[in-house]
């Protein structure tokens, strides 16, 4: 046994977020670690990083009574960590950041061609097109956490910590993750693996353990249980249809997209939207699809072409109007684009629709309140106090705030990128629930995801996009994953 | 998700006894207004370190003395609350308080409409630095530096380096009256931070304001009109530097162009760090800017009771600045 702990207890004032857990890692296995949005499961991580103390309770490293006080002393252990928040520093270059703090010197100098040399090892691993001197900013979201999972890499960890690292990679990048993951087990590295992805979890983990509620539920061998098993184990209960029935009322077009360009991300893309349809669109990282959705919303204007609302051409030039006209934007990235994470729960619910609360200049707080309980109600946002900040939810209940946002503001065409990003099985239920039942009610949905087997669950139509263009269109009925991943990867 | 029937408040009760609720409350409290517990202890401290603190004369001696940074520090905290900076609001009181002067000694403006004029120059100057900053995209560092230039050169330009005196003595009731036993300046202290108070706390405006200043994508992305709740930060700023100019130049019916609001900005600044406000943006509160300003008038004013050196009285503000910093990084 590498890692022990034993009796874990860890609370945030009045949450008890670990609740006297025992976990037991061996060496070289693949650990999964599941359980719903605020189960505990990055808390629990954070303790093994030295990021928080436990309240009470023991570790052991290699059979070693271990005192992590912090993230170097974990480091120092053997320990290195993918956190589930990306943690990269935007103005640095890509090798920067793999080795900041442990830069390669040469007569105190950095010796920045080896770090260059290193960095691109690192990238052929993953047989990705990434440039060392590229600034972190520049990337996709998908590229930064390649560049995490490096980072963790570099260190040479016996023990490395995964959570939820697939989050915002597509297929390729990840069955590349799983191959890294193959050869490391063979260098007898243990890993600890949280995903919501639960059908990757088949796949590369040997063992499993659920915790809900901060409480430890079960640990078992993962080829014993399917994941319906597993799912059920996480929420305590039982499980029914995934998804909905893709809505059928399809209505008048309400959007229509004639050769949008916007250089370096898109080209020429067409397409239209029905009321009450669901429309997915499917592609690899850099496809362009979230650019393309934030140039529709006025985020960052194209450079040419058209866009037609409810057959009235229109051209954003930034969300406000975009906003009173009823869209939506659900962007991928909670931390940076998402969220105001000092902001309270609440007033980031409401932030994008405050005008809808004004009497006589004031925000009428009661009214607000309503709105806001019934969402938190209706998501089950899992929070003890919604004028605490946002940043102190788990990740899973931060992105439902995102979702809250929009549903608050009477919104007509809602874009959701990855919107089940980091949410447990049963709230991803919930939410094709909803995404259904907005289409039903007449809106229009468009769905950017990188989990093909959702867009083939929820949509009536998916676009894939390669490169910055459109490279296929298929109805529910055509699509399947096979020719999904074609389209995606150019053929 | 099977026990997510509660609401989340019958959760809170059900988690917490009362017991624990006064510590929750306690940390809350704790957490957003440590100023006020400092400025208890201190105001304890200086009754006890002085017999002459505690009397009314210099109580309200000293709220007056404040009064005019006070109100800069209001406007300051809008700006900083954005995660800007205003460097220019010393000079932007000189200059208009030049302008107040000026019209009524250079061109015969009635009182009212001197003091109009004043205030108009104010939020100009206010709208030039948010159309900079936000348009010509130059930061607000540097571009409230220039602006402090330019206005104290403009002022100084104006009246040949020299003092504007009024003729008219109403004009002086302003800044030497009392009322009810408190002087007027305090007074407008009072509305300016009331009016603050609700436009950050019970407006949009007030939450578009933290938005910006916690993370101005995001908030552009929630269609927050960033560009101008920037702008309207600056002009408060610079309609602030501008009462608290009608006070000062009221307070002896003249103007120095030289000497007037001459490094105000840096106690402004240091009153809105000490109250709490992120210099980043984001996070903060009127309240603790008035506690913030409090400190810093007890300081002085118990320094000088005691007969401490003015030169090391710079010293002693600078280190509780640092100390001030300290504590919230803590937290
Ligand atoms: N810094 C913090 N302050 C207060 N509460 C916290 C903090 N961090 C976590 N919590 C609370 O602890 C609980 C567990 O959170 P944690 O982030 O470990 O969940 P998780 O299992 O990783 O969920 P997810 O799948 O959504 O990432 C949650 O109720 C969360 O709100
Ligand atoms: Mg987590």
């Amino acid at each position: 046994m590498i890692l022990e702990m034993k009796g874990i207890i860890k609370k945030f004032g009045n949450v008890v977020a670990i609740n006297e857990v025992d976990f037991q890692l061996n060496e070289g296995e693949v650990h999964a670690l599941v359980g719903e949005n605020g189960a505990g499961k990055s808390t629990l991580m954070k303790i093994i990083a030295g990021v928080y103390q436990p309240d009470s309770g023991e570790i052991f490293v290699q059979g070693k009574k271990a005192a992590i006080s912090s993230p170097s002393e974990s480091q120092k252990l053997g320990i290195s960590i993918i956190h589930q928040e990306l943690n990269l520093i935007p103005y640095l270059t890509v090798s920067e950041n793999i080795f900041l703090g442990r830069e390669p010197k040469n007569l105190g100098f950095v010796d920045y061609k080896k770090m260059k040399r290193n960095t691109l090892e690192l990238i052929k691993q993953f047989d990705l097109d990434l440039n060392p001197k590229a600034l972190v900013k520049d990337l996709s979201i998908g590229e930064q956490q390649v560049v995490e999972i490096l980072k963790a890499l570099s260190l040479k960890p016996d023990i490395l910590i995964m959570d939820e690292p697939t989050a915002v990679l597509t297929e390729k990048e990840t069955s590349k993750l799983f191959e890294l993951m193959q050869l490391l087990k063979k260098r007898n590295v243990s890993i600890i693996y949280i995903s919501h992805r639960l059908p990757e979890l088949k796949i590369i983990c040997d063992k499993f353990t659920v915790l809900r509620d901060g409480k430890w539920v079960k640990t078992a061998e993962i080829q014993d249980f399917t994941e319906h098993d597993i799912a059920n184990l996480m929420v305590g209960r039982e499980l029914e249809d995934m998804y909905p029935s893709v809505p059928a009322n399809i209505g008048k077009e309400i959007l229509r997209v004639e050769g949008l360009t916007q250089s370096g991300h898109f080209n020429n893309i067409n397409f239209s939207l029905k009321q009450g349809e669901i429309l997915g669109f499917s592609g690899l990282i850099g496809a362009g699809r979230s650019e393309l959705a934030n140039a529709i919303f006025g985020g960052d204007p194209a450079d040419e072409g058209e866009v037609y609302w409810k057959g009235k051409k229109i051209k954003y030039k930034s969300p406000i109007k975009a906003v009173q006209d009823g869209f939506g934007f659900a962007t991928e990235d909670r931390k940076e684009t998402g969220l105001i994470l000092d902001m309270s729960i609440a007033n980031n619910i409401t932030l994008p629709s405050l005008k809808k609360y004004k009497r006589a200049g004031f925000v009428n707080k009661k009214s607000e309140y309503r709105d806001i309980q019934q969402q938190i109600k209706d998501l089950n946002i899992k929070l003890y106090n919604m004028y605490q900040a946002v940043k102190n939810l788990s990740g899973g209940n931060q992105q439902k705030v995102v979702l809250a946002k929009w549903l608050v503001a009477d919104t007509e065409i809602f874009f959701f990128d990855e919107p089940t990003r980091g949410i447990d099985v049963g709230a991803k239920r919930e939410i094709y629930h909803l995404i259904s039942n907005l289409a039903k009610e007449g809106k229009g949905v468009i769905v950017i995801s990188s989990e093909l087997p959702e867009l083939l669950g929820i949509c009536n139509r998916i676009l894939v996009m390669y490169n910055g263009e459109i490279n296929g269109e298929f109805s529910h009925e055509e699509a399947s994953e096979q020719v999904l991943m074609r389209k995606a990867t150019g053929l | 998700m099977s026990n997510m029937q509660t609401s989340p408040e019958a959760k809170v009760e059900e988690r917490s006894s009362s017991n624990n609720k006064f510590f929750i409350w306690l940390q809350y409290f704790w957490a957003n207004y440590s100023v006020i517990f400092a400025f208890i202890i201190l105001f304890i401290l200086a009754s006890i370190a002085s017999e002459h603190f505690l009397t009314p004369l210099n109580l309200t001696n000293m709220l007056r003395q404040i009064s005019v940074i006070g109100i800069l520090a209001i406007g300051m905290t809008f700006v900083i609350l954005i995660g800007g900076i205003d460097l220019s609001v010393g000079s932007v009181l000189a200059l208009t308080g030049t302008v107040v002067m000026a019209s009524q000694v250079d061109f015969g403006a009635s009182i009212f409409t001197a003091i109009l004029f004043g205030l108009f120059a104010g939020l100009l100057v206010g709208l030039v630095n948010g159309l900079v900053i936000t348009y010509g995209k130059i930061a607000a560092f540097i571009t409230t530096l220039a602006m402090m230039t330019i206005a104290r050169s403009a002022a100084l330009y104006y009246a040949d380096a020299g003092a504007i005196s009024g003729l008219n003595s109403d004009y002086t009731i302003i800044g030497n009256e009392y009322l009810f036993g408190l002087p007027i300046p305090v007074y407008v202290f009072i509305i300016v931070v009331v009016i603050s108070f609700i436009l950050l706390e019970k407006t949009a405006f007030g939450r578009h304001i933290y938005a910006v200043g916690g993370n101005s994508r995001a908030a552009h992305l929630s269609a927050v009109p960033i560009t101008r709740v920037t702008i309207a930060a600056y002009m408060i700023c610079g309609l602030t530097a501008a009462i608290g100019a009608v006070i000062e130049t009221s307070r002896l019916n003249s103007v120095s162009t030289s000497s007037s609001g001459s490094m105000y900005e840096l106690d402004a600044i240091a009153a809105v760090i000490i109250g709490g406000t992120r210099l980043t943006g984001g996070q903060g509160k009127i309240i603790g800017t008035v506690f913030g300003i409090l400190i810093l008038a007890i300081l002085s004013n118990i320094m000088n009771l005691m007969n401490i050196s003015p030169y090391i009285q710079g010293a002693v503000k600078g280190a509780i600045i640092l100390v001030a910093v300290l504590l919230q990084k803590r937290s």
